[in-house]
């Protein structure tokens, strides 16, 4: 793989009972890299995430860098709040030892005790930042991250975008997002995958977000794109 | 002390605390009520091991198994819920069993004997119940994991089927030994009212774990005491201790 890349996809195909999903799908990822994938509801974004991740069967060649490290940050988790789960018996399903969960706890800026809270109890905004904390924990290189909650904050002054900016240049993470918010592709990321089954382009947001493109991604009139002034 | 007594205490607390701390893991992922129809269809196993005089576990045991066989491939082989698969199970089982039973054994079989239990049978129960504790302390993390999300829990490569597998194993072995206590009817309580009754009262995972083993004891110990001063059968005895301590967990609910 040439250097600098963290990941290569070519050719990917994925069938799930009989229906194509994602067909002809090919991309690279550089380190360091923020790439968010976009598309309408069902256009396959998600599969693709879980396809990368190694948990859906596929066809075609994905290929990830040497001993890359992959956090992954889920979308909802509803059946967490049927067990009586503290943060920190959370974080410790993941097997890592018990300093490093602190550290991920202390430069999150969660509090000593805020650890024992029930999960049951936090906010939609404070679970989003336990569920991007999972991700984090083991120090991953890469962060794939299905579906933020687009307008939780995640704290009275963050946005899950600000702080996600944040954790990138500190960590120094290559960042894989799954969205159907437009706006957090020009606020976020340096390329995009529109996605609708097949996919419709790939780029940077500045070149090939077009309305026709948008058009072709979400079928209708789409009126929101970049805002030069 | 009366020697027959206190095997039975011996042998029920164990079974009583394991299931109980089994059914904490059964009952996150809504499972618990599976644990009844696999009592259930214990029954004719039940009514085997009576008219052939050998232990009811061992009797109940192929039946347990082949429940979870059966309503694995319903499952597999039809989109029906899981809670229609397992009253499929169960009423057959029941059926089974009220052809072969011979009725005077049925009180046995419905609710349990714990009082009755030997030497032998004692010694096999105790070493069974330490060492499916120890399997389960075991993979408790890795099945919480899965009962959350089983891609959360293939995203930090655990072996989903393995770990169901051992799980699954070890709902077998409690069921076989829990149907000696409190009968094929009953089962499903001794796995599902602790841990519901810890779940009221717990703040984290330790806690409810632990809860519900040790609220698995005291019902077993209560249950059997009581049967010492009244008579009345063990098994239902024990189930009413349970169901006492789940009221008041509901009253003290955190």
């Amino acid at each position: 793989m040439e250097k600098g890349i963290i990941l290569k996809v070519r050719n990917l195909n994925v069938i799930l009972d009989n229906q194509s999903i994602i067909e002809n799908l090919s991309f690279e990822v550089k380190r360091g890299d923020v790439l968010t994938i976009l598309g309408p509801n069902g256009a396959g974004k998600t599969v693709l995430l879980k396809t990368l991740l190694g948990l859906i069967p596929y066809e075609g060649e994905i290929e990830w860098a040497k001993g890359i490290k992959i956090g992954f940050v889920p979308q909802r988790l509803p059946f967490i709040k049927d067990i009586p789960l503290s943060i920190k018996d959370f974080f410790n399903l993941k097997g890592v030892p018990e300093k490093e969960i602190e550290a991920i706890l202390n430069s999150m800026g969660f509090k000593e005790d805020f650890s024992r809270k029930r999960i049951g109890d936090l906010s939609s905004g404070q679970f989003q930042r336990v569920l991007i904390a999972w991700g984090l924990l083991g120090n991953p290189h890469v962060l794939l991250f299905d579906e933020p909650t687009t307008g939780v904050d995640i704290s009275a002054e963050e946005t899950i975008y600000i702080f996600l900016s944040r954790l990138k240049e500190e960590r120094d993470l290559t960042i894989l997002l799954v969205t159907h918010d437009l706006s957090v592709v020009y606020k976020f990321s340096k390329s995009v995958i529109c996605l609708n089954r097949l996919p419709i382009c790939y780029g940077s947001p500045e070149e090939v977000l077009t309305p026709k493109s948008l058009q072709m991604l979400y079928g209708g009139e789409v009126r929101y794109y970049k805002h030069t002034h | 002390m009366d020697i027959q007594f206190l095997l039975s205490l011996i042998v029920g607390i164990s079974i009583g605390g394991v299931a109980g701390y089994l059914g904490s893991l059964m009952l996150g992922r809504r499972m618990a009520l599976v644990a009844g129809p696999l009592g259930h269809l214990t029954l004719p196993g039940i009514a085997l091991a009576m008219m052939y005089d050998f232990d009811v576990s061992l009797g109940a045991f192929p039946f347990v198994i082949l429940g979870i066989i059966l309503i694995w491939l319903f499952e597999m082989r039809t989109k029906l819920p899981m809670e229609a698969l397992t009253a499929i199970v169960f009423a057959s089982g029941v059926a089974i069993a009220f052809l072969l039973l011979p009725i005077k054994q049925a009180e046995t079989a419905l609710v349990g004997d714990i009082t009755k239990v030997n030497l032998e049978e004692s010694i096999v129960s105790i070493i069974l119940t330490f060492f499916i504790f120890f399997v389960i302390k075991r993979i408790y993390s890795k099945i919480v994991l899965i009962n959350i999300s089983e891609e959360l829990a293939k995203s930090e490569e655990v072996n989903i089927r393995k770990y169901n597998l051992i799980y699954l194993g070890s709902i077998a072995i409690i069921v076989s030994l829990g149907v000696k206590m409190v009968g094929g009817l009953l089962t499903a309580a001794l796995v599902a009212i602790p841990s519901s009754s810890s779940k009221n009262l717990s703040r984290n995972l330790t806690q409810y774990s632990f809860g519900a083993m040790v609220i698995g004891i005291i019902s077993s110990f209560v249950g059997i005491l009581i049967y010492k001063i009244t008579g009345f059968p063990a098994g239902p005895l024990i189930i009413l201790a349970s169901t006492a301590i789940f009221l008041i967990s509901m009253v003290l609910k955190k």
